[in-house]
C-alpha cells in the first residue's frame, strides 16, 4: 500500500448527509475481480443521465473540481453495504481524503486499507469546509488541515495513523503474532466446520 | 462489574490485546462468497500465502446467480467469470464450497444456520454487512470489506477497535403476531434511533417482545441491524436456539456438551453496564412500510407519507434528505400510504427469505389472485428453503395466484442478476435496503414484511394486513 502523508487541494463539497456504498459504486459495477478501474464507476448514477451524459448539476462533472482529492460529504458517509469497492472507485478517482462528520464503521475502516485518509470533523466545521474554494493542506503527521484562513486539529488512532504514514502491509504485521494464533487455536473450544 | 454477552464473546476471542487501539480477535467462522473474495485470493497468490484454517471457512455463490433455471447457461459473462473465478479460488486454496448446482447453495445467511455452521458464542465475518444475521444466535457476526476477508484467509484473526455495548428492549406483545412482524418490529427501531444510530456499537436486543419471536424471526431482526449502523446485532441464545440447531448436518458432534457450556456462559449479566439504551414497546405498534430512500423513512401503514419538516424535526441536512427522497420516490407529502400503487412485489433476501417467511406470506395469498397491474415473485433464500416449501406445497399456492417461483439467491435485493426494477418501478419488498437505484436504476423500493408484501401483491397497493383473515 502507498504510504499517505500529506496532500493538498481544492476540497470537492458533496452536499448529502446518509450517502450509501450504493451510491459510491451502484452494484452493476461489482462484477470486477480486480481492484483496479472502478473510479469511472464512482457516483455513477448521480455523475450520469440514462444515456450515460454527464449530468450538469452533480458537482464531480464541475470542471474546476477536476484535480481535488479531498472529498467533504455529509453525516454518516459510506453507510450500507461493505462492498470495499466503494473505497477503489474513490481512490481510482483520485481521492485521497475523505471528510464528514460521521462515517459508517465497515467503510470506516475499509479506507485504511486502501492508504485513504477519513476525517470526522465536527458538523460546523464540515460545513465551512465545504464553503472553502481555496486549496487545503492535509497533514497526517501533525494531524493538522491548513486552509486559508484557518489551523484544525483532527484526531485519529496512533495504530491507524502509522498504517497509513508507513503504507504497511497489515497481515505481514499480524504474521509476527503467528506464536499467539497457534497458542490461541490450542485452547480454543470451538469445532471445526467439516 | 459483569459483562456483557458481546464483551464475553469478545473477551473470549482476544488474540493479542493491548492497553489502547485494537485487539487481534480469533475469527470462528468465514463466510465467502463470489462478489467480495475475488480481490482477496488474488492478494493472497500475490504474496505467496496460503488459507490459514480452511476448516473454518465454507463459500457459497449467491449474490449474482441467476434465480431461473439452473439448468441454463449464465448469460451474464462478467457474472459467470465470477462464478468460475469462486470455484477456482476454493479448489486452488481447499475451501469447502456449495456452488450453483449444490442443494445447499443459497444466500450465505440463510445457508450458515440452516446447515449448523452458525454456532452461538462464536465469531462469524463475511465480507458482506448483513452478516449481522448470525447474531440471532449468539454470536458475533459482522461484516467485512475485501482486505479485511484476505487477512482472514490469511491469519483467521482480525484488528479490531472494540465497540460499545448497546441495549435495545423490546417489551410487550403483539396483539397480532401473524400481522405484526419481526420486521415491523425491526423497522421501528430503526425509525427511531436513525440509521446511524447503532454506529460503533454492538446491539443486544433483549425484553419479552425478543424472548417470544422464532429463531428465523429473531434472524430478521439481528439481519437489519447493520441498517441502524451497528457493528453487529445479537440476542442471547436460550432453548429455541439450541433446538433449532440440534441435528443439522453441520452440527458439531459434541454438541450437547457445547450447549451445557453455553447455558452458563452466554448471558448479559446482570449488573453488566450498556453504554446506550433504546426500549420500544410493541403492543400496539402497526405494520411499517418505507416511504424514502434510506431504511429510517419508514412509517405505520395507517400513517401518510410525511412532510420533510415532520420528518426531519428541525435538522435541515434531514429536511434536504427528506425533499431528495420523496422527489427521487416520486410521493407528495400527505398521500396515505395505504394509496400508494405498486408495480412489483418481491419476496425474498436474507431478511425474509426463510420457511417462515414464506408460509405467513402464503397465508395472505391462499385462494386469491395477485392484481392483474402487479408482477410478483418469490425468490427463496436457499435450495433447501424451496425444497422445503414445495414438500409443504407453498411453491403451488405462490404460482396459482401468480407469483413466479424462482431459484435461491440474493436476487432483486440487490439487483446484481438480471432481476431488476425498471425505471420508474414501484416495488414492494421483503428486503433490507431502500436506497436509490438499489434493486435497479431509476426503481423505488418500499420496505414491508413478507405478509404485507403479499398483501399489497393482492390489492395492487398497500393495505393494513390487519385487516386480513391471517387464520
Amino acid at each position: 500500500m502507498e504510504p499517505f502523508k500529506k496532500t493538498k487541494s481544492i476540497v470537492t463539497p458533496l452536499d448529502k448527509v446518509n450517502v450509501d456504498t450504493d451510491q459510491i459504486v451502484p452494484k452493476q459495477f461489482l462484477k470486477l475481480v480486480q481492484k483496479s478501474g472502478f473510479g469511472k464507476f464512482l457516483f455513477f448514477n448521480w455523475r450520469y443521465d440514462e444515456n450515460e451524459h454527464p449530468k450538469s448539476d452533480f458537482v464531480l462533472n464541475d470542471s474546476k473540481y477536476d484535480n481535488s482529492k479531498i472529498l467533504v460529504a455529509g453525516d454518516n458517509f459510506g453507510c450500507g453495504s461493505s462492498r470495499e469497492h466503494a473505497v477503489w472507485a474513490l481512490q481510482d478517482y483520485g481521492f485521497s481524503v475523505i471528510i464528514s462528520p460521521s462515517f459508517a464503521d465497515i467503510f470506516f475502516s475499509n479506507c485504511f486499507k486502501n492508504g485513504i485518509l477519513p476525517i470526522s470533523l465536527e458538523q460546523n466545521i464540515v460545513e465551512k469546509l465545504q464553503q472553502e474554494s481555496e486549496p487545503i493542506e492535509v497533514d497526517l503527521e501533525n494531524q493538522t488541515i491548513k486552509t486559508s484562513s484557518d489551523e484544525i486539529h483532527f484526531d485519529i488512532d496512533s495504530h491507524k495513523k502509522k498504517i497509513l504514514l508507513e503504507g504497511l502491509d497489515d497481515i505481514a504485521q499480524t504474521y509476527q503474532f503467528e506464536d499467539k494464533i497457534s497458542e490461541f487455536e490450542k485452547q480454543s473450544t470451538v469445532p471445526s466446520v467439516l | 462489574m459483569g459483562k456483557t454477552l458481546f464483551e464475553k464473546i469478545w473477551d473470549a476471542h482476544i488474540v493479542v490485546g493491548k492497553e489502547s487501539g485494537p485487539s487481534l480477535i480469533y475469527i470462528d467462522r468465514h463466510l465467502v462468497h463470489e462478489v467480495t473474495s475475488p480481490q482477496a485470493f488474488d492478494g493472497l497468490r500475490m504474496n505467496n500465502r496460503q488459507v490459514r484454517r480452511p476448516d473454518l471457512t465454507i463459500a457459497t455463490m449467491d449474490h449474482n446467480v441467476p434465480t431461473t433455471d439452473r439448468g441454463l447457461p449464465i448469460l451474464d459473462q462478467t457474472s459467470s467469470v465470477q462464478i468460475k473465478t469462486l470455484e477456482k479460488n476454493c479448489q486452488d486454496f481447499g475451501i469447502k464450497l456449495f456452488d450453483i448446482n449444490s442443494p445447499n447453495q443459497g444466500i450465505v445467511h440463510v445457508i450458515g444456520p440452516q446447515l449448523g455452521i452458525t454456532l452461538p458464542g462464536s465469531t462469524i465475518v463475511c465480507g458482506d454487512s448483513h452478516t449481522s444475521t448470525h447474531g440471532a444466535f449468539g454470536a458475533l457476526a459482522f461484516g467485512i470489506g475485501t482486505s479485511e476477508v484476505e487477512h482472514v484467509l490469511a491469519s483467521q484473526t482480525l484488528w479490531l477497535e472494540k465497540p460499545k455495548p448497546f441495549e435495545i428492549r423490546v417489551e410487550g406483545k403483539r396483539k397480532n403476531p401473524h400481522a405484526v412482524t419481526a420486521k415491523d418490529i425491526i423497522l421501528s427501531i430503526i425509525k427511531n434511533i436513525g440509521t446511524g444510530g447503532g454506529t460503533g456499537t454492538v446491539i443486544e436486543y433483549r425484553g419479552e417482545g425478543i424472548e417470544d419471536l422464532s429463531m428465523e424471526q429473531r434472524m430478521t431482526i439481528c439481519n437489519m441491524s447493520i441498517e441502524a449502523g451497528a457493528r453487529a446485532g445479537l440476542i442471547a441464545p436460550d432453548e429455541k436456539t439450541y433446538d433449532y440447531l440440534r441435528g443439522r448436518q453441520y452440527t458439531p458432534k459434541n454438541y450437547e456438551s457445547l450447549v451445557e457450556y453455553w447455558r452458563e456462559n452466554l448471558k448479559s449479566d446482570d449488573d453488566a453496564k450498556f453504554e446506550k439504551q433504546f426500549t420500544l414497546h410493541i403492543d400496539d405498534i402497526a405494520p411499517q412500510v418505507s416511504w424514502g430512500t434510506n431504511p429510517g423513512m419508514t412509517c405505520d401503514v395507517t400513517e401518510t407519507v410525511p412532510t420533510p419538516e415532520e420528518f426531519s424535526k428541525g435538522d435541515s441536512n434531514q429536511k434536504k434528505g427528506a425533499e431528495k427522497a420523496l422527489d427521487y420516490m416520486d410521493l407528495e407529502a400527505g398521500t396515505p400510504i395505504e394509496e400508494i400503487k405498486i408495480d412489483r412485489v418481491f419476496i425474498g433476501s436474507c431478511t425474509n427469505a426463510r420457511l417462515e417467511d414464506l408460509i405467513e406470506a402464503s397465508k395472505v395469498i391462499k385462494g386469491q389472485k395477485i392484481s392483474s397491474d402487479v408482477r410478483a415473485m418469490v425468490v427463496p433464500g436457499s435450495q433447501m428453503v424451496k425444497k422445503q416449501a414445495e414438500e409443504m406445497g407453498l411453491d403451488k399456492i405462490f404460482t396459482d395466484a401468480n407469483f413466479e417461483w424462482r431459484e435461491a439467491g440474493c436476487s432483486m435485493c440487490l439487483g446484481m442478476n438480471p432481476d431488476i426494477l425498471s425505471p420508474g418501478e414501484r416495488c414492494a419488498s421483503t428486503s433490507n435496503r431502500n436506497f436509490e437505484g438499489r434493486q435497479g436504476t431509476g426503481g423505488r423500493t418500499h420496505l414491508v414484511s413478507p405478509v404485507m408484501a403479499a398483501a399489497a401483491a393482492i390489492n395492487g397497493h398497500f393495505v393494513d394486513v390487519r385487516k386480513m383473515d391471517l387464520s
